[in-house]
């Protein structure tokens, strides 16, 4: 009889992992370290063309480029004489699933059908679940999706009812629990009960499904615009979209495309705070996430995550919850396209950058999601006065995320705020070294690598640490 | 009320006590327990808030209280927040002189 206690599930936490996922991560090590990223990527999955065929069949992708006209003539309004580049999205909610999450979802269920799993489980109170409920239907694989829904007081998060319902839709049974990070040890029992493949957003299939979004945004910019994109913004949550679309750019032009991540300020809530957990208008795409997954990958469900996003960003920037639901209403008004807020967190951060670009400059941004109850920034907003938060019109540097959301009293007034990206890659480096006090040759070239820097920088981090290299 | 063997029903079941949670969660946190709530076709004639079994739509067998039968979605668009109309009067004067008057 197997321990199934808290203690005792998480102690078989790797050898249910290994056996759930396909993956054994130690034939990729070099050291406790360092570990052949590309490898990786290359031996435990599929080519870009294999991809792309994959995701052909089952209704992934190809998704159109559009130009956003009228939000391109009010940003040059608010820009300097010749400033303000052309703002382009790609519009991922048209996927069967209502974002970008079905390309990630893609490969790991076909993976699972072709080894022979039954079913598929995935842990997310994301779009990543309906994600996996539709092409687990496609392929007729059944399919768990675990969700931090309620709080203890049973209040459920309207974002994540209704993906709760969409999972649901697509005929997978959803598992909703209260607020915590246990709810791992839940999707560990279910993983070992039923013997389903793991569906984790970390593994190479979740990242290599996402090459073809880069690869096609930067195929259609040519093709409508004669050149490449000068700056891809991405929503940053995991690490996996700017991570994907990044390595998929590269595969499409040699020329440089800049890269920039954009996370919803969430600063001082506490993701893991049953009382926070329904003071917060965004469940996704937020520096709760996209800060800790990018100083410390392999924080993941997998052993090594294939989320590395240091690896490829220029610059990571934050914006404010009232920022983005103002400009979710804006592209609605504007050019008719009603969409999810959270995926609009990127064109908020468009919105500024592309002030700082001349005219003839580009801008895509790389994702839309799909709107309706629930996840709605009317839905959204109500939500948040039901449960105390001030809404009202100002500067929306002064939102206080919890108490506040503020939405721009004039456009003008949206501000992407630039991160400290040197400060986010010593904080990774350390994290990668943790208790290693002595570091190989290897060890170096891996943290070059990991946070995309000259050797100098690493290595006078690493004296800065105390660490030693032999 | 009796409820049909064989109805569609969502269950409720304490996962971990508060004395069992995780060290690494928060304060507030470690005071209430973990739960669940799952949904699937009841396996013998209960009422609501009895003990009961249901076998899931993967056909996993679960066990805790019964809390809803026929469990619906009410989410919904929410009250209505007056603030949207004006982003939306706002952004649109900005295009005046562009056909936005």
């Amino acid at each position: 009889m197997l321990d199934k206690s808290y203690q005792g599930v998480m102690a078989r936490k790797n050898a249910i992992m290994k056996r759930s996922v396909g993956i054994d991560y130690d034939n990729f090590a070099f050291s406790k370290i360092s570990f052949d990223y590309e490898r990786m990527m290359q031996e435990a999955s599929y080519t870009l063309e294999e991809v792309m065929a994959i995701q052909r069949e089952f209704g992934v992708g190809n998704t159109p480029l559009k130009e956003l006209k009228n939000i391109t003539k009010l940003v040059r309004k608010l820009a300097k004489p010749g400033k303000g580049a052309r703002i382009f999205v790609k519009d991922e909610a048209q996927n069967d699933s209502g974002s970008f999450k079905a390309r990630r979802a893609s490969l790991s269920c076909y993976h699972a059908k072709r080894l022979g799993f039954k079913g598929v489980i995935t842990a997310t109170s994301g779009n990543y679940g309906a994600a996996v409920a539709s092409q687990s239907a496609k392929h007729g694989l059944k399919c768990i999706v675990v969700q931090e829904c309620f709080d203890s007081k049973g209040v459920g998060q309207p974002e994540i009812i209704e993906k709760a319902r969409k999972c649901e839709a697509f005929g997978a049974e959803v598992v909703q629990l209260s607020v915590g990070p246990e709810l791992f040890y839940t999707f560990l029992l279910l993983l070992e009960e039923t013997g389903y493949f793991n569906a984790s957003l970390y593994t190479p299939y979740a990242i290599k499904g996402i090459e073809t979004l880069g690869y096609e945004l930067v195929k259609q910019c040519e093709a409508q615009t004669g050149k490449v994109p000068d700056v891809v913004i991405c929503t940053n949550a995991g690490g996996g979209n700017v991570t994907g679309t990044a390595r998929g750019i590269r595969q499409a032009t040699d020329k440089k495309v800049e890269l920039v991540a954009a996370s919803v300020n969430l600063k001082g809530l506490h993701m893991a705070s049953d009382t926070q957990f329904n003071r917060k208008s965004f469940t996704t795409g937020h520096t709760g996430f996209g800060i800790p997954f990018s100083t410390y990958p392999d924080r993941s469900d997998v052993p090594r995550s294939a989320a590395r996003p240091l690896r490829y960003l220029d610059r990571y920037v934050t914006v404010n919850q009232g920022e983005v639901f103002f400009v979710t209403e804006m592209l609605a008004t504007l050019e008719g396209m009603e969409r999810g807020p959270a995926g609009n967190t990127s064109l908020a951060a468009a919105i500024s950058i592309a002030q700082e670009l001349d005219e003839d400059q580009i801008i895509v941004v790389q994702e839309t999601e799909y709107t309706g109850a629930g996840k709605h920034h009317n839905a959204q907003l109500a939500f948040a006065r039901e449960n105390g938060i001030k809404i009202m019109f100002g500067d929306p540097r002064d939102e206080v995320p919890g108490e506040t959301i503020i939405l721009p009293k004039t456009p003008e007034l949206i501000q992407a705020q630039e991160l400290d990206l040197t400060h986010i890659k010593k904080s990774c480096i350390k994290n990668l070294c943790g208790e290693v006090k002595e570091l190989t040759k290897d060890d170096v070239n891996f943290l070059c690598e990991e946070v995309n820097e000259r050797e100098t920088f690493v290595l006078n981090c690493l004296k800065e640490l105390n660490k030693e290299v032999i | 009320m009796k409820i049909k063997k064989g109805s569609w029903v969502q269950i409720h079941k304490t996962i971990l006590r508060p004395e069992e949670r995780s060290p690494l969660v928060p304060e507030d946190t470690k005071k209430v327990p973990l739960e669940m709530w799952v949904k699937g076709f009841l396996e013998e004639d209960a009422e609501l808030g009895e003990e009961v079994t249901i076998k899931t739509l993967t056909k996993r067998i679960e066990r805790g209280t019964l809390v809803m039968v026929n469990p619906h979605y009410s989410h919904s668009f929410g009250e209505f927040v007056p603030e949207i109309v004006i982003v939306s009067q706002m952004v649109r004067s900005y295009l005046r002189d562009d056909d936005y008057a």
